[in-house]
């Protein structure tokens, strides 16, 4: 098999794993719509829970394995850790728009405001733009190895900032609801609440390997199109 | 030559030729002021006292003054092609790494040293034991975002639309710093004790070690191969 099939044979099972998850998504969606309790102070609200917790994990999680990837890289000078870096990074970046459009969504009737200036918000914002400036310098890099390599210290940077984000939800009064599922103690959600949202959780993870395929095969199509 | 000296070294010599023409420093002075300036504009002296936009305009005006000053540490080196000439010199990736670190760091201080003063004349500020616990928190929050800046600058530096790129990355990384900065120095401007601010002194401390030693590691990855 030439390398451009095998490029385009990734891409394809990308596609296939996202049209897979996005029908175990629509399934769980219309669990959540029809089959869990309406919450007694939030209302029909709190059902964002399912769309917006697990788009938040997905994206913070994409964003932890461009770090992960990039400090890969630099140690193993492997160029499919940087393409794979790449892919997440992008990815990332939609679910962090999932992420930022419907917090507010949720927030206006909840908290009575859209945006709340509020460390973990302002900081997850700060995150994705901070990725939004990672993608523009991968643009504005024409030498692959330069680009590799800065890609890689800027994605290790990112992550290292991460702790200190998290720190300042502690340092900070913060009023984003505290953390109901992953937490020291046993999840305080109730049970049919619970099962819905971690179906959610499985099809965004799905959503996330499907996307993610998809965009390495691109990447490693172009990787071998600027090498020859 | 132990790194140290190399470092010693390098500052020296980034120092010297900044005092022979003092282009970059008096551009970022300016452009501190201006900040300053525009922000006594941009507020309503009816609605808002000044006392209370006080701590924020001075760490966004340090902030900005910082990453200006930053984005002209390494176009020397690329304008002229004097990177080669660095590396060839028989130092370290390190030395050059603590030797650009510590240039940066005295440009950024000298330009927070003409702010302050100038800030405590716009806003009124009453002089005493709170704004040299202001000064030492700008110096702690410096040491760290200096350090991300070095490491960032001498990669923006050779991307397109490298005066953009820098800022578009440092940015993220200085709002920890700002946003201690900003609670701590309306505490203390406030009258409070400075034991309340312990808690966010210790704070900047780790983002120093933490992004210094990042920056240690990181730095060679920057340079070519």
């Amino acid at each position: 098999m030439t390398a451009t099939n095998e490029h385009d044979s990734l891409i394809r099972r990308g596609l296939w794993i996202t049209a897979l998850a996005l029908v175990a998504l629509g399934g769980v969606f219309a669990q959540a719509l029809l089959r869990t309790p309406v919450e007694r102070w939030q209302g029909p609200a709190q059902k964002i829970l399912y769309v917006h917790a697990p788009a938040a994990t997905m994206s913070l999680m994409a964003f932890l394995l461009v770090g992960v990837a990039s400090m890969g890289y630099l140690f193993l000078k492997d160029r499919r850790l940087d393409t794979f870096a790449e892919a997440s990074a992008e990815v990332g970046l939609a679910f962090g728009a999932v992420m930022l459009t419907t917090g507010p969504l949720w927030a206006r009737p909840v908290w009575g405001t859209w945006w709340q200036w509020e460390p973990r918000l302002t900081l997850t914002l700060l995150l994705v733009l901070l990725f939004v400036g990672y993608r523009t310098m991968r643009t504005a890099i024409d030498d692959p190895d330069d680009r590799a390599r800065f890609s890689a210290v800027v994605g290790i940077m990112a992550l290292v900032l991460v702790p200190f984000v998290h720190l300042s939800v502690y340092l900070f009064r913060t009023i984003h609801p505290q953390p109901v599922i992953f937490k020291p103690s046993a999840p305080s959600l109730p049970w049919e609440m619970l099962r819905v949202f971690l179906m959610s959780m499985v099809a965004y993870l799905a959503v996330y390997v499907g996307f993610v395929t998809t965009r390495y095969g691109i990447g490693r199509r172009a990787a071998a199109a600027e090498a020859s | 030559m132990t790194t140290f000296r190399g470092a010693l070294v390098i500052a020296a010599k980034d120092l010297r030729v900044e005092l022979a023409s003092r282009a970059a420093l008096t551009s970022a002075v300016t452009f501190a002021v201006m900040v300053l300036v525009i922000f006594n504009f941009a507020r309503d002296p009816g609605e808002v006292s000044l006392a209370v936009l006080a701590p924020s305009v001075l760490w966004v005006t340090s902030a900005f003054a910082g990453v200006v000053t930053l984005n002209r540490s390494f176009a020397m080196e690329q304008e002229r092609g004097a990177m080669e000439g660095l590396l060839l010199a028989p130092v370290g990736r390190s030395a050059i790494y603590f030797g650009k670190y510590l240039a940066n760091l005295a440009f950024v201080l000298t330009v927070n040293a003409v702010l302050l003063p100038l800030f405590v004349l716009f806003f009124n500020v009453a002089l005493g034991v709170a704004l040299a616990w202001v000064a030492g928190l700008l110096v702690l929050a410096a040491a760290g975002y200096v350090a991300i800046g070095t490491v960032l600058a001498a990669m923006t530096v050779r991307t397109r639309f490298a005066e953009l790129m820098l800022p578009v990355l440092l940015l993220a990384f200085l709002v920890p710093p700002v946003l201690v900065g900003v609670q701590a120095t309306t505490r203390l401007l406030g009258g409070r004790p400075a034991g309340e601010i312990l808690g966010w002194i210790r704070f900047l401390a780790i983002y120093d070690i933490v992004f210094i030693t990042l920056g240690w590691l990181l730095f060679p990855a920057t340079m070519d191969e």
